[in-house]
């Protein structure tokens, strides 16, 4: 996983490499400043000896001019390497999803991918800062620092030998019970947000049933919850700063007295300097903050590590439709075959959304399709983009399978207005040239009259460039169905395929639509889901679909006839039409 | 822990703004923890003061001990083994305090966020309908989230580390004046130039930052809206597209989030070196005044300065980043105080519901027990108490009615329904249908005119007992998470298991969830997918058949179910239905010819009345609706 994500450093390896660098030789000058403290001290404050002062001094600037200089260096390079490390993550992430099939995208489902595409990339761009940064930076510290103690005073340096791994321990034992304790706390506060997210959602419910107290009750008792385990937490967590605090101390006290002893007297031949007392002091708070440091990466590294495990998901996942070899670009006509065709939503799923699905549509058809949720009407029409695979069983579109032709071809000639539509933020033209980037306004306002939206675009204060908002919030919902037609028409189908794409148009309007297509696109193939039966009443035949079984194919007449289904979705709309005639 | 360096925009501390907030705050501090946050504090000097000690104790441990005892032939070490002991002893009380002081801080912040959590919920609960359409669900949403997240922080963190900071600022600047008052006075005039270069660091980060948040801001809402629309990418073959326009939202963000971070990070070796600077600066000057003979200048008192003066920089530097949390802290506290002191929806109402027993003679009797039969109890004015049996009748007198003064949606709306009446409304989303049935229930008050149920004025009635004796499907089920009897029961707390079950049975509910797994107890998960949207409705319409209220309002309940499930959920309805009055709103006009009564609304005014037959015949609005010619949206 980690090499997988390693491998988006790319362009910024230099960087990357860098920063560790310049940390190191910044940490490195830090380490020698308290050495020449002692210096300056021993050399020239004891003795009285202010040039050597003056020397030492300089040293001192020289030695914090360099460190700032490799500090500052060090935030450039790993600044470049850590937004560039996203940048290039982000990207490959972004460019993967555009790959996706409709299957992958079923799969990690769209808030799923949303979250990985953001978050995610922010906590693993943190961890990788702090690794080049902070886990660099903390262990150099640490094994520099203690080098030059036990070079100054092996004997005082046996303190170190007494305190690590009591820190070590200690925060071991804390970070090992906080863990499961914090997980739970973020259940509960799951659990809270839920609660609130749904009163909210529901307070019309709420207040229709007088159900304000039980409410009441019910956030008390989950916000309790969230008291009682972050203070358990939290209660733990509390003795992190004092037990640093104690490591800190117990070397201040051993270092005074056993350091007061051998500035003295030395102990076993052993001496050291005044000087060289308080730069021990200074290294054991380097010493025992670098090993908080390094317990803060690695926390910080343990929570990310969720992250960038959801990231290599969605890296991993490769698109299951891809383009054959030696591609058809060119597709004939708008003929359609559906042969023995088996579909399910993943390999190892039970249930046959289709169930062995023959039928033929003849280029220029008008084909209505009906059924009940959940009868796989919106799956069957889907296959003919090759949006979804069949499980078994072929589609000819054109004279030709569908996995034989270049993708984008297909898909540019089998228009489909899927049922869950969306427009984009941007201009109504911006939006209509999502069907043909060259498409002229002429182009345009032809799709739009065909999809009769021209009317109501030219009502609108800018027409053609009024502004749509992110979602299509401010036009209707038959508004927005009607330009999504519209979109789809300019892409000049020999397939149009409209899947519930008229739900929220009023009869009438519909009806004008049916006609346009009628008399403008004779030799287009039309394909319409939907839940009216006068939307395909005059079609040349009309699918049942039941259950994801082809029920029946027959025109209007025949249906009614002989399928009872039918049938009984055509009485429960014509019943007041029929009892007013 | 050591907290990275706050990069964010400073905002200064407005006293008007912020003061008052803070105030309250510490209402809250002191109305339940009065004595344990003393008690905090005396612990935060405390620590504070050992951890200056230590600093202190090198110019004793030099000046007194080493010094004197050097060439001594036989020192004796057991004075400095007692001063020893002395700090160690000093070391322990401020070790205890420390973790006293956060572990009660902590306890106490979680504690003081649990009331104002549950008092800002339970206010929430309070307020009246209008509140919730004037602020969006993210919006109320992110005052339980983040702007009780960072207020939590920072009771629990940054004002304890504020305290403490000042604590050691004091503590460690009064060693130093007592130790010598002109090295004093060189590390305040460092401190004043290390002060002035972070804050230019910190306004040219904090520029770099905001552009980084915007950029962010773009880039995430692009990744949004396209990873929603992900399947028409695909279908227009887009793609490749969507990838160049997200490369350049992608680099710039790349090109400012690199700013912000160098700027962020460059803070941390600055800060160091400038101290290790201050460190030679002291050491240099304290040297040369040491040799020179300066008086009260020994070797320990320049060793211990310099310690002192890095104990006195670092939390000065963190002083600015911890007012700056509690300030952006603070921002979050105004909003969440703000929803506390929203005004609560009023109830002046005193007309109750009771449950009543027909006396032989046909007069009504109160009665505590569960009779079915319900009355509205009034107490006139005049002391005169009055049974009304409930029955349903509902009319409407010239109602007036507008969200916003001066701006009526209503007008001069008059109606009648009878006892188990079925009243219908037709019309454009924003012609007022909606806005009718919630003046019913009192979710919104009119302006002019009045409402009668069963010949009483609405106002009059309390709102909770109002409330009781109407039902409502709606068109979001909006069901909870818990068991399928837990959302059935959420219409009448107290039902049995058989009266859920009967009221399952009664709306065409108690099929589908016999089939399901754990049938009654099957859980819904948040955001549950696991029913499908007529079954959801099913259960909605339970719901209100347990409640068994004698008005019943249907708002677009079936709107979002194909035809074929909508035949099977209206049988549901149409039993629910009976012997009820019901006030109905549909879009698919087949559903409400059957009406008693069918209202057109057109821009808040009744232009058509009656029912089918004659507004058929009449030719005007509704007669084209029904035949197609106009488009409902």
């Amino acid at each position: 996983m980690i090499r997988k994500l390693a491998k988006n450093i790319g362009k910024y390896k230099f960087d990357t490499f860098m920063s560790p660098l310049m940390i190191s030789l910044e940490v490195v000058m830090e380490v020698i400043i308290p050495l020449l403290m002692a210096k300056l001290i021993d050399d020239g404050i004891t003795p009285g000896d202010l040039s050597a002062v003056v020397k030492f001094g300089l040293l001192l600037v020289l030695s914090a001019s360099i460190s700032l200089g490799f500090g500052s260096l060090s935030c450039v390079f790993s600044a470049n390497a850590s937004a560039g490390f996203a940048a290039n993550i982000r990207k490959k992430m972004f460019d993967n999803v555009q790959d996706f099939s409709f299957r992958n995208i079923d799969k990690f489902q769209t808030s799923s991918i949303i979250t990985r595409l953001t978050t995610d990339v922010s906590n693993v761009q943190n961890a990788f800062q702090m690794l080049i940064r902070i886990a660099f930076r903390a262990p150099i510290m640490l094994v520099a620092a203690l080098i030059i103690t036990i070079s100054i005073s092996p004997t005082l340096s046996l303190t170190f030998l007494l305190v690590i791994p009591i820190l070590i321990i200690g925060f071991i034992f804390i970070i090992k019970s906080v863990f499961p304790v914090f997980t739970e706390v973020f259940k509960k506060y799951d659990g809270m947000n839920n609660i609130v997210q749904e009163d909210i959602a529901g307070i019309r419910v709420v207040k229709t049933y007088v159900r304000e107290d039980y409410e009441k009750e019910k956030f008390r008792a989950s916000s309790q919850e969230i008291y009682k385990y972050f203070s358990k937490g939290e209660k733990i967590l509390a003795a992190m700063s004092p037990l640093m605090q104690f490591s800190m101390y117990v070397c201040i006290l051993v270092i005074s007295y056993f350091g007061a002893v051998l500035i003295v007297k030395g102990i076993g031949g052993n001496m050291i300097t005044t000087g060289e007392l308080t730069s021990l002091i200074t290294y054991s708070g380097m010493i025992l903050s670098s090993l908080m440091m390094v317990s803060m990466v690695i926390v910080m590294i343990t929570i990310s590590r969720a992250s960038a495990i959801r990231i290599t998901e969605l890296l991993d996942e490769k698109s299951d439709i891809t383009n054959p070899n030696n591609p058809v670009t060119n597709v004939n006509n708008g003929d359609i075959i559906f042969d023995h065709v088996d579909f399910r939503y993943s390999e190892n799923s039970e249930r046959k959304v289709l169930d062995d699905i023959n039928f033929k549509i003849k280029s220029g058809q008008t084909i209505g399709i009906i059924g009940s949720t959940g009868s796989s009407k919106s799956s069957l029409v889907q296959l003919i983009a090759r949006l979804y695979d069949s499980t078994a069983g072929s589609i000819y579109v054109g004279g030709n399978n569908v996995k034989d032709y270049d993708i984008e071809a297909l898909r540019n000639s089998v228009a489909v207005v899927l049922q869950k539509n969306v427009l984009f933020s941007g201009s109504i033209k911006d939006n209509l040239r999502w069907g043909n980037e060259n498409a002229t306004e002429e182009e345009m306002i032809r799709a739009c009259r065909m999809a009769r939206a021209d009317e109501f675009i030219r009502e609108m204060p800018k027409g053609y460039d009024t502004h749509i908002e992110q979602g299509g919030t401010n036009v209707s919902g038959g508004q927005k169905q009607r330009l999504c037609i519209a979109r789809a028409l300019l892409k000049n189908p020999k397939i149009l395929i409209l899947d519930d794409s008229t739900s929220a148009v009023d009869t009438r309007t519909d009806a004008e639509i049916r006609k346009m297509f009628k008399n403008e696109l004779q030799g287009v193939t039309k394909i319409v889901i939907t839940q009216r039966i006068s939307s395909i009443e005059d079609a040349d035949a009309i699918i049942v679909m039941e259950g994801g079984q082809l029920n029946q194919m027959g025109t209007h007449e025949d249906l009614l006839a002989t399928n009872a289904i039918y049938r009984e979705v055509y009485e429960s709309q014509s019943k007041a039409v029929m009892e007013n005639a | 822990m050591p907290k990275p360096f706050n990069a964010g925009p400073r905002e200064k501390f407005n006293i008007k703004k912020h003061g008052k907030t803070l105030k309250r705050l510490l209402g809250y501090i002191f109305r339940d923890y009065k004595w344990r946050f003393i008690f905090v504090l005396v612990c935060i000097l405390f620590s504070a003061i050992a951890g200056a000690a230590g600093s202190i104790f090198i110019r004793i441990l030099i000046d007194d001990y080493i010094t004197p005892m050097i060439g001594v032939s036989d020192p004796v070490f057991s004075g400095l083994l007692t001063a020893i002991g002395i700090l160690a002893l000093i070391y322990v009380v401020g070790i205890a305090s420390s973790y006293l002081y956060n572990r009660t801080m902590v306890v106490m912040a979680q504690g003081i966020m649990k009331n104002i959590r549950d008092e800002m919920f339970s206010n929430m609960q309070d307020l009246p309908i209008s509140y919730y359409d004037g602020h969006t669900h993210g919006d109320l949403m992110s005052r339980y989230t983040n702007d009780a997240d960072t207020l939590r922080q920072m009771l629990a963190q940054s004002v304890p580390q504020f305290i403490s900071s000042m604590a050691t600022v004091i503590v460690i600047f009064f060693a130093m004046l007592f130790s010598n008052a002109v090295l004093t006075l060189i590390v305040i005039v460092c401190v004043v130039l290390m002060m002035m270069i972070t804050k230019k660091i910190a306004s040219v980060s904090g520029k770099y930052f905001v552009a980084q948040q915007k950029s962010l801001g773009e880039t995430n809402g692009f990744i949004e809206e396209m990873v929603e629309g992900e399947k028409v990418i695909k279908v227009f073959c887009h793609e490749e597209k969507t990838k160049e326009q997200f490369d350049v939202l992608n680099d710039k963000l790349r090109v400012n989030a690199t700013m912000a971070n160098k700027f962020a990070t460059l803070m941390m070796p600055v800060m160091n070196n400038l101290g290790n600077l201050q460190y030679v600066i002291i050491a240099v000057i304290g040297s040369a005044l040491c040799i020179l003979g300066f008086p009260g200048i020994t070797l320990g008192v320049v060793a211990s300065f310099m310690q002192l003066s890095k104990n006195f920089t670092m939390p000065i530097n963190q002083i600015a980043n911890q007012f700056n949390s509690i300030i952006v802290a603070l921002a979050g506290a105004d909003r969440i105080f703000q929803l506390m002191d929203a005004k609560k929806e009023e109830d002046e109402g005193y007309v109750t519901l009771v449950n009543v027993e027909r006396q032989p003679d046909g007069t009504l009797k109160e009665t505590k027990e569960k009779t079915n039969l319900w009355a509205w109890k009034h107490l006139h004015k005049d002391g005169k108490l009055e049974y009304v049996l409930v029955q349903g009748k509902v009319t409407f007198n010239d109602v007036d009615f507008a969200y916003e003064p001066g701006k009526t949606v209503l007008h001069n709306i008059t109606l009648q329904a009878d006892k188990a009446e079925k009243i219908a409304f037709v019309g454009h989303t924003g012609a007022g249908k909606t806005t009718i049935t919630n003046l019913l229930n009192r979710f919104y008050d009119i302006a002019d005119g009045k409402i009668r149920i069963d010949g009483i004025n609405i106002n009059k009635i309390r709102k909770p007992d109002l409330r009781h004796s109407l039902g409502m499907v709606l068109q979001d089920t909006n069901l909870f998470t818990g068991t399928i009897k837990d959302n059935i029961r959420f219409g009448k707390l107290d039902a049995s298991d058989e009266e859920i079950i009967d009221a399952a049975k009664r709306s065409n509910a108690d099929g589908f969830i016999r089939m399901l797994p754990d049938g009654y107890d099957t859980m819904l998960t948040p955001g549950g997918n696991n029913l499908s949207q007529g079954q959801r409705q099913l259960l909605s319409i339970a719901r209100a058949a347990v409640a068994n209220p004698p008005i019943l309002v249907l708002d677009e309940a079936t709107s979002s179910i194909d035809t074929r499930t909508e035949a099977i959920v209206q049988k549901g309805m149409d039993r629910l239905m009976e012997g009820r009055t019901v006030f109905v709103i549909a879009h698919r006009l087949s559903t409400i010819h059957n009406s008693d009564v069918i209202v057109v609304l057109d821009q808040g005014r009744i232009i058509e009345i009656g029912n089918h037959e004659k507004l058929i015949n009449k030719k005007g609005m509704y007669y084209q609706l029904y035949t197609g010619a106009f488009e409902l949206e």
